[in-house]
């Protein structure tokens, strides 16, 4: 089962869960990742120890996908 | 959409910097130079008037003091601003800092979750060196003699603002975090330096708990709790 998480003000909450044998719950999740986009979220793939890629489409086959916000120097 | 999205390599908040230098291995010398020279411009003159002084006229002993101990204060308040980048920020609702540091803790290894636990801090290895990020920043230790590079980054105020409010501190963390991992040199790049310098310098001003932290990113554990004895 994969993921479709937003960091926020509660810890995390899961916006979709999807796994590549239901299109209704992967089109459910795109569109949840790309409204997330939209409002300014960025998404980023965990792809193993220390690793993770920006991702700006939502990759199906992926475990986990995180959605953060900007950062800027402080 | 597909199984197969194309990732970014470079940060986005890197690309919308353009005119900044991108962060990388010489530049970090270069900078760290900078740093140690600056720091020798500050120190020297100070030192060299109040030996002047006394040498001139032992009675001015009161103003070569003052002037060692500008000599002194100045590098030790470069040094605190780099300390201040880990310092801890507020705290959250208990129930969403559980849930952010679960979800830190599934980011990272045993070992560094055991380091956040203690310290509040995570180390990650990166191509320029160790990392130790915080809630609102983050120090490299760069080159053989490990020197601190002390960056000031946080989660963008505007658009924290928009999309419902402070994050609790795992969270915090876990933004720096995942952005390190997908562009370090971006991710050094889009952060402010606010110090760099000696490790000891910095070392002295920092918490002991984030001391610790330190010591681990520059020796590994064992040397770490061989210190701490």
């Amino acid at each position: 089962m994969s993921k479709l998480i937003r960091m926020d003000h509660t810890g995390h909450s899961t916006l979709a869960e999807w796994t590549a044998e239901e299109p209704d719950a992967v089109e459910a999740a795109v569109e949840a990742f790309r409204a997330e986009l939209e409002r300014g979220y960025l998404a980023i793939v965990s792809t193993g120890p220390g690793h993770a890629e920006q991702v700006r489409e939502l990759p199906v086959d992926a475990d986990l996908v995180i959605l953060r916000l900007p950062i800027c120097g402080g | 959409m597909g199984a197969q999205a194309q990732p970014l390599d470079v940060l986005p908040e890197a690309e919308a910097l353009h005119w900044r230098p991108r962060v990388d291995a010489a530049r970090l010398r270069r900078v760290g130079a900078l740093w140690t020279l600056t720091t020798v411009a500050h120190v020297v003159p100070f030192l060299g008037a109040a030996a002047l002084l006394m040498v001139l006229q032992p009675l001015a002993l009161p103003v070569a003091i003052a002037c060692f101990a500008h000599a002194w204060i100045i590098p030790e308040l470069y040094a605190q601003r780099g300390a201040n980048v880990l310092r801890p920020r507020g705290r959250g609702a208990d129930e969403s800092e559980r849930r952010s540091v679960g979800l830190l803790g599934d980011l990272v290894g045993h070992e560094a979750r055991e380091l956040h636990a203690r310290t509040g801090l995570v180390l990650e290895p990166g191509r320029l060196g160790p990392w130790l990020v915080g809630e609102a920043g983050a120090v490299l230790l760069h080159g053989r003699r490990r020197k601190a590079f002390c960056y000031c980054i946080k989660v963008d105020g505007r658009a924290l603002a928009a999309t419902g409010g402070a994050l609790p501190s795992g969270d915090r963390i876990a933004h720096l975090l995942l952005a390190l991992r997908a562009d370090e040199q971006g991710f050094a790049t889009v952060a402010n330096l606010s110090f760099s310098g000696a490790r000891w310098r910095l070392r002295r001003r920092m918490p002991a708990a984030a001391r610790s932290a330190l010591d681990v990113a520059a020796f590994g554990l064992d040397h770490s709790s061989k210190r701490a004895c």
